[in-house]
């Protein structure tokens, strides 16, 4: 068995570009170098054809108009623009806001930002498995709801959140619904149509295009939505964001979106079968290992383990061929395990043990057996090491045991 | 995050790693931390009754490179000190040998920790002092 490290199985992270995404680039940063705003000549018009192009690429891949597509500077960005850009048009009908513990950060903060200007906002909890409740979230609409944000699968666990279901409340409620749906586009099937999403964040370097660039799914047709802009100037965009557009970007998204409906489908299935394979050499090797999240309602690249009784940055150090990341953050100031593992009730210690693996288009079966392997070989040392697998190997409950915090 | 080769030659050959029998009279045991802050040490000492001196340290860490070097290196220092010099090392001197970031300073703050708590145990012990209660018991 022979492997190139290190291996990187980060892909929730960013992606590698397809080669051929960087070739249908190159031409946009010399010859074709025109800006797509400008009018009055070929330079122009060549710029404003590709991202015209690419656009519609865009579309293509979730179910849309081309003409319901804003172009941005990433997923953040998106995020920002759907949010604020709704709160602020829509303050006059109301200013509440829903979404969920375990959205990404460019959601939570953005909802933050929004509460010390007067919006209130709900954070549905989520249940064991990683998704909403339905019923919490029919309970928390009141008159004045105006959004609901809810992601279409999270960054850390891959869990796919009822997408459809929560389209259908929001449609029948008149609430408009915005889903971060990055780590989905381009992965999984996603129709803004069928899943009755009226906005939709996505971010072309998860999907092997270029960072820098991504789209705002913004519904032009039942309803009609408007957003303020954040970023004022040209009247780009449908005046929904000002700014010399990024052509080579964007032509690079165009181009990985449409490789990504092609071959979905295959990478879908060939990453499952690798992912399951990931899966069960864990288990085969190791006990008490736990999976994060719903296996069933889960991105098919996707797998989160706790690894009970080891610390995730100590697992990690003794990895260091194997670019994974960890739910534990002994590394930041303020030592907090993932938000998005503690929601789930997993309890901080196995939050601090849990390691996240993202497979992704080039990821190969010899790959996935020598982590695994290695994985094994670092989490049996480790344990051996651990004072607390010694006591639950004589029986001692650590539960229930009053631990030494304070100063720490 | 860079770890210095100290943290890393700790971390791949950690030292005097296991367990001392925790009911012998002459082992004070330590055991700091919680697992919800990501770092749990058990520290033990071995002291001889005779002279007074640590003749064996042992430990088994739950936490991050740095916790685990921090108490690996904890017991290469307890080895041949007596129970009082043990209890003049502080956790500065731990930064210093081993290169720790600010963010790691806690990592040491642990180990110091648990060189108080194994030795407060084994005083206990020894009918000495009572002071010190900082070790984990099980409530059950």
């Amino acid at each position: 068995m022979s492997v190139k490290l290190p291996i990187y199985l980060d892909y929730h992270a960013t992606t590698p570009m397809d080669p051929r995404v960087v070739e249908a680039m190159l031409p946009y940063f010399t010859e074709k170098f025109g800006n797509a705003a400008s009018r009055n000549h070929p330079f122009g018009w060549e710029a404003e054809e590709a991202v015209e192009k690419a656009r519609k690429q865009v579309a293509d891949l979730i179910g849309a108009n081309a003409k319901e597509i804003v172009f941005t500077s990433g997923a953040t960005e998106s995020d920002n623009l759907a949010i604020k850009g709704a709160a602020e048009m829509y303050r006059e009908k109301g200013n509440h806001i829903i979404t969920c513990v375990t959205e990404h950060k460019a959601v939570i903060d953005t909802c933050k930002r929004l509460e010390k200007e007067g919006f209130r906002v709900t954070y549905l909890s989520v249940q064991k498995d990683g998704r909403i409740s339905l019923d919490e979230l029919r309970a928390a609409i009141n008159d004045k709801t105006i959004l609901i944000t809810i992601m279409t699968a999270n960054n850390e666990i891959g869990v796919v959140q009822p997408i459809a279901e929560i389209g259908a409340i929001a449609k029948e409620k008149g609430i408009l619904f915005h889903t971060d749906a990055v780590q989905a586009v381009g992965k999984i099937p996603f129709s803004v149509n069928d899943l009755k999403v009226d906005m939709a964040s996505i971010s072309a370097h998860k999907m092997y295009g270029p960072k820098g660039v991504g789209a705002l799914y913004v519904r032009r047709r039942n309803p009609r939505v408007l957003l303020a802009p954040l970023i004022d100037g040209g009247g780009h965009e449908r005046g929904m964001r000002s700014g010399t557009l990024n052509v080579p970007g964007i032509v690079g998204f165009g181009k990985a979106a449409e490789l990504c409906k092609q071959e979905m489908e295959n990478d879908a299935k060939r990453l499952s079968v690798l992912r399951d394979r990931l899966n069960a050499r864990l288990h085969k090797g190791l006990d008490e290992i736990y999976i994060n999240g719903s296996m069933e309602h889960r991105l098919p690249h996707n797998l989160n383990i706790s690894f009970a009784y080891v610390e995730g940055e100590s697992l990690l150090m003794g990895i260091n061929d194997v670019a994974v990341s960890s739910g534990s953050a002994c590394t930041s100031a303020s030592l907090e395990p993932s938000y998005v593992l503690k929601a789930l009730g997993a309890g901080d210690d196995l939050a601090h043990s849990s390691i996240r693996f993202g497979l992704g288009r080039w990821t190969t079966e010899d790959e996935v057996d020598y982590v695994a392997d290695k994985l094994t070989t670092v989490v049996t040392r480790l344990r051996e090491m651990s004072p607390l697998y010694e006591l639950a190997k004589e029986g001692v409950d650590l539960s229930t045991m009053q631990w030494q915090t304070e100063g720490h | 995050m860079a770890y210095s080769n100290k943290v890393i030659d700790h971390y791949e050959n950690p030292r005097n790693v296991g367990s001392l029998p925790k009911d012998d009279v002459n082992v004070g045991t330590g055991l700091v931390g919680a697992p919800e802050c990501g770092d749990v040490m058990k520290l033990q000492v071995k002291v001889n009754p005779d002279t007074g001196v640590i003749d064996d340290a042992k430990f088994k860490t739950f936490g991050c490179g740095s916790a685990i070097a921090s108490s690996s290196l904890a017991t290469e220092w307890l080895k041949g000190k007596t129970v009082e010099q043990a209890l003049a090392i502080k956790n500065t001197d731990i930064v210093t040998e081993l290169s720790l970031p600010p963010v790691k300073i806690h990592c040491s703050v642990l180990a110091e920790d648990a060189i108080k708590a194994a030795i407060a145990d084994y005083k206990k012990k020894q009918g000495k002092e009572t002071t010190a209660d900082t070790h984990a018991q099980p409530t059950a």
